[in-house]
């Protein structure tokens, strides 16, 4: 018997049964997955976990898949660092953080990919798609390539070049969209509602994608010897990452792998488009933003579906928002690789420099535990980043020249001012 | 005539995917018309008290009616009108 009961209404709790959909036909809210807890209990453990495939998949019980046989490229399981230095700047004692930029594509989004991929092939789809601002069109495109599914792929038409060049080279269809994040949406919600025989990952499969960012959740607890931390950071773009961390953390305690925990929870967006972030700074609604700008791409959404969910998860867990600019975001980029060795994308900038923000303004505590997710790779996104280096000149090949040249100072990367895309 | 496009989401009230409606005026006399048609489960499904419900995106032409003006946005002949469940990123 299935450890996945059905999909039950986020919103009134309606029962559903499983399948490629998303929406509650009787209030249109959106559905999750719904367990078998009983059946879960039974089966999981730490031991079993422990022997495990190196991958999401160690975490199996807790997901919502039916097949032995699962669309794994290797994601997920990837290390915490104890990030000493990074820490030592911040003025935090026990910081972490999550690497999430070295997944099979580079970002965190193979993680909700495999699940979803895996997904599609028990329900029998005939393609996948998406709508993405680049993380998860590779991610997709990689999957679909691996499950042998032909891939349709909705982006915006202003994103990075480097993610157009790496999600082509998968051989997915690609549909740039005038307009923005939400446009490309909008019109992949009408396609996937069109073609009910394609598993469009971050819509019709939607409540089945979300689970797989959980086991961002359950590798900090795992490798914090089963205990979760005190304080998570986040990035937010639709806010559903930061709710299934949340989720994560807290099935965890309810199937007693950890103990009872308390860790609070944080989000960073960019100034440019910052609706959760501002939503919780204010205690207010969250409102949509119709036009925006900013250099970080990958959080660039205006309208975010789960957005009032993840302000709740943020104001219930005691945790904080931040809002830094794209200048802060770059010097934060260069400022997580120069203390850890770990290139990031904007994305990342955007919770380092919100990790920042929360400990200046108090949110975040010294001492306490905090772990900050990293869940994109900078190598995806160097266009952003060209104007902030500074490439030295070259030298004639004498150690003279070379002694010359190190004798003085090296002129410092220097964030400029920078302007994002307007959208 | 309003071509108006239904989520999957109210086709077992709808029906149908796809609608034209001789309407001219503003959403308020779209919904007006089509709720005489559907009954009131097309209405309980997309409005809480008067107002439509969070997860409810309407659009006309492409553009979200919370950036043009709700309800009162007009309508007219060869405009096409989305009704979607709010979903989006990841």
């Amino acid at each position: 018997m299935s450890r996945v009961l059905g999909l039950v209404c986020r919103e009134c709790k309606a029962e559903v049964p499983p399948g490629m959909v998303n929406t509650c036909t009787r209030c249109f809210g959106p559905l999750e997955v719904h367990y078998d807890w009983e059946k879960v209990q039974e089966s999981i453990s730490r031991e079993k976990i422990a022997r495990g495939p190196h991958s999401i998949w160690r975490y199996e019980d807790l997901l919502p898949v039916e097949s032995a046989e699962k669309v794994d490229l290797g994601a997920g399981f990837k290390k915490l660092h104890r990030a000493r230095n990074l820490g030592r700047a911040l003025g935090l004692r026990e910081l972490y953080v999550l690497d999430d930029s070295v997944n099979p594509t580079y970002s965190f989004k193979d993680r909700v990919t495999s699940v979803a991929v895996t997904k599609a092939l028990e329900f029998g789809a005939e393609a996948v798609g998406c709508a993405s601002t680049g993380n998860l069109a590779s991610a997709v495109a990689a999957h679909a390539a691996k499950a042998g599914l032909p891939a349709y792929i909705f982006i915006p038409e202003s994103i990075e070049l480097g993610k157009i060049v790496q999600m082509l080279s998968y051989g997915p269809r690609i549909i740039p969209v005038h307009g923005n994040y939400d446009d490309a949406n909008r019109l992949a919600s009408e396609v996937a509602d069109a073609h009910p025989t394609w598993a469009f990952v971050n819509i019709n499969i939607r409540p089945y994608y979300t689970e797989g960012s959980k086991t961002l959740a359950f590798e900090v607890a795992e490798q914090l010897d089963w205990q979760a931390p005190d304080h998570v950071v986040v990035p937010m773009a639709s806010g559903a990452l930061l709710c299934a961390i949340a989720r994560g953390f807290q099935q965890l305690e309810q199937v007693g792998l950890t103990p009872e925990n308390h860790t609070r929870i944080s989000g960073a967006q960019p100034s440019g488009c910052a609706p959760i972030a501002r939503a919780v700074q204010t205690r207010g609604d969250v409102v949509p933003l119709r036009t925006y700008e900013t250099i970080v791409h990958s959080l660039a959404i205006g309208n975010p579906a789960d957005g009032p969910y993840a302000r709740d998860a943020i104001l219930h867990s005691r945790g904080g928002a931040a809002i830094p600019t794209d200048e802060e975001v770059l010097e934060a980029i260069h400022l997580l690789a120069r203390t850890e060795g770990i290139f990031t994308e904007p994305a990342g900038g955007t919770t380092v420099a919100g990790l920042q923000h929360l400990v200046e303004n108090g949110t975040i505590e010294p001492d306490e535990r905090v772990v900050l997710y990293a869940t994109g790779n900078g190598l995806k996104t160097q266009e952003s980043l060209t104007r902030t280096i500074h490439i030295p000149a070259s030298i004639r090949p004498t150690v003279g020249a070379f002694e010359a040249m190190v004798s003085s100072p090296p002129p410092a990367n220097t964030p400029q001012k920078t302007r994002g895309t307007a959208w | 005539m309003v071509k108006v496009r239904f989520s999957s989401a109210l086709q077992g009230v709808t029906k149908t995917t796809l609608k034209e409606v001789p309407v001219e005026g503003t959403l308020h006399d779209l919904f007006a018309h089509l709720k005489k048609e559907f009954g009131a489960e097309f209405e309980n499904r997309l409005f809480e008290a008067g107002k439509l419900r969070r997860f409810v995106n309407v659009f006309v032409n492409g553009e979200d009616v919370r950036h043009l003006q709700g309800l009162e946005t007009p309508v007219k002949a060869g405009d096409e009108v989305s009704i979607l469940p709010a979903v989006s990123g990841g």
